[in-house]
Formats: C-alpha cells, structure tokens, sequence
C-alpha cells in the first residue's frame, strides 16, 4: 500500500509540470529534463554505442519534445512519450553510422540456434568477487555491443531502464508477443556471451 | 514438459507474469533438469548485473553542460515561435 502514494504523487506533479511545460514555463520542462536525461542518455548510449551520438540524442531528443509538447496527448506517461522520440533519434544516429545495414526495430533475425543455451556451466564465484568494477563494466559493454540493435533496445528499456512490457510495447511501436520473443532472445544471448566470462572454472585456469 | 517449453516460457517466468499452474509446472521441471536450472539461474544474474552496472552513467560535467545547451535551444525555440516575423533570433546573433 504504501508504494502506490508516492507513485500517484510523483506521476501527479509530473503531469503538473508537463502542463507549465506546454504553457511555456521553460524552468518547469528543465525540471523534466533533470528527472531524466541520465535514463535518456544511458537508453541512447546502449542503441548507439556511441558517446557523441549519445550526447546529440539526449539534447536532440529533449528538444524534440519540447517542440512537440503540444502533440503529447497524456494518454500514455510522459517518460514512454519520451521515450519513444529518444530512440527513433538513437536508431537515425545508428543508421547514419552504419549505412551499410539495415537497423531497425522490425529487424528479426530468424535463427532460433542464436538463442539456445550451450553453456550451461553454473556462474560461480560471484562475477562481482571475479572482476573489480572497470573490468565488469568493460566486459557488460562489449557483451551488449555484439547484440542485434532491436535486441539490446528491448533489453534495456525492460530490464535496465524497468519499462513494463506494456510500455515498452508503446514507445517502440511494437506488438507485446514482438517484446516478449525479442527480450527472451536478448536475455539469452547476453547469458551466452558472459558466461564465457564467468563460468565456473573448476580446473584453476580461470581469470588469468 | 520439454527444456524447449520451458525456454518458452522463461521471459515470462523471471518476470513473474504467468498463472499459478504454469508456474508450478515450470518449477517442477527446474527441480530435475539442472541444465534449466542452471539456465535460468544465469539469466536472471545476467539481468541483475546489467541493471545494478551503472554502465554509461552521465558525468556530472557533461550533465549540467547537455541542460545548459537543451535550456537555451528551447528558449530560442520560444522566442522564435512568439515571434511570427521570425525575427525572436535576432538578440543571439
């Protein structure tokens, strides 16, 4: 019971400033900004794997919605809204990057063996007593930078960022079975990957 | 049920959004195929380490600097847009 207050009270007063926002109080949608470009950038970082395109994407997608706050019907959160302009910017930086390729959030690539399990060695110790704290994140980074972009958007608006699946459903445009299926492949391929890293070694040749 | 089932439904199953039956099937199958098991184990610590990774956190610098920059682009935007001669820009220049 206690957890549901402080939502309404948060999703409440976000509403309040969103409407000083639209009636042209600047300062009302810099306290928005304030509220979420560390979850904007980090969303950008992970599409683009780039920092300067990150950084455009936050001030581009920021702007974007400010320009567009009066299109913004409040039928879904502001934050989804957000979103939404947040990733299609992140998905043209990509695709101007790598013109070569196709990236979009339709990409599905049909291989079903991408996604089984064969390494099935449990993680132990802990990968936090294993790596110190640099070398995890470099290991995360370059373990996420080898997923499909459709995949690793999905995994990090549902398990990074908390999206529910509804709504990252809505601010991707895509059906909640495209999500699920997308996620499930995402989640099982970083498993794959990292377990390489982590695995347990029995035989003393782990971290060298 | 199959390792192949349970694959299926194991999105499902870490997000705790499934009825009660398929849950107890599931977790039947967990307490006798360790390579589910195991599975899932993983899956779930592969969730967990990205979301506590702080990986691509903002600076503090570069923070104030984006807010900085969208602020002032928002305001040219304003006075751009109260301006229908599209003279609201003149002042920056």
């Amino acid at each position: 019971m206690g957890t549901i207050q402080p939502k309404v009270e948060a999703a409440s007063d976000e509403l309040t400033l969103v409407h000083a926002a639209k009636a042209g109080d600047i300062s009302a949608f810099e306290e928005l900004v304030k509220r979420y470009d560390r979850n904007i950038f980090r969303i950008a970082q992970h599409i683009t794997q780039n920092r300067e395109d990150a950084e455009d994407v936050v001030q581009d997608a920021f702007l974007k919605a400010y320009q567009n706050l009066a299109n913004f019907q409040e039928q879904s959160k502001f934050y989804t809204w957000l979103v939404r302009i947040a990733v299609n910017e992140a998905l043209m930086r990509l695709r101007r990057r790598r013109p070569e390729r196709m990236v979009s959030l339709d990409e599905d690539i049909k291989t079903e063996e991408d996604s089984m399990p064969r390494e099935v060695a449990d993680w132990s110790p802990n990968p936090e007593q294993l790596y110190n704290q640099g070398e995890l994140k470099e290991i995360l980074g370059k373990t996420i930078q080898g997923l499909p972009p459709s995949f690793r958007t999905v995994f990090v608006l549902r398990d990074v960022e908390g999206l529910s699946t509804e709504e990252t459903a809505d601010a991707l445009d895509l059906s909640i079975p495209a999500v699920k299926s997308r996620l499930l492949r995402a989640r099982l391929q970083l498993r794959e990957r990292l377990s390489k890293y982590f695995k347990n070694r029995t035989g003393g040749d782990g971290k060298q | 049920m199959t390792c192949s089932d349970f694959l299926k439904e194991l999105t499902d199953y870490l997000d705790d959004s499934m009825d009660a039956q398929t849950r107890a099937e599931l977790e039947d199958h967990l307490q006798w195929c360790h390579n589910c098991y195991v599975v899932c184990n993983t899956t779930k610590m592969t969730i967990e380490i990205y979301r506590d990774s702080h990986l691509y956190e903002l600076p503090d610098d570069l923070r104030t600097r984006l807010r900085t920059a969208i602020v002032s682009k928002c305001e040219c935007h304003k006075s751009q847009a109260s301006d229908p001669r599209g003279q609201g820009d003149s002042p920056t220049k």
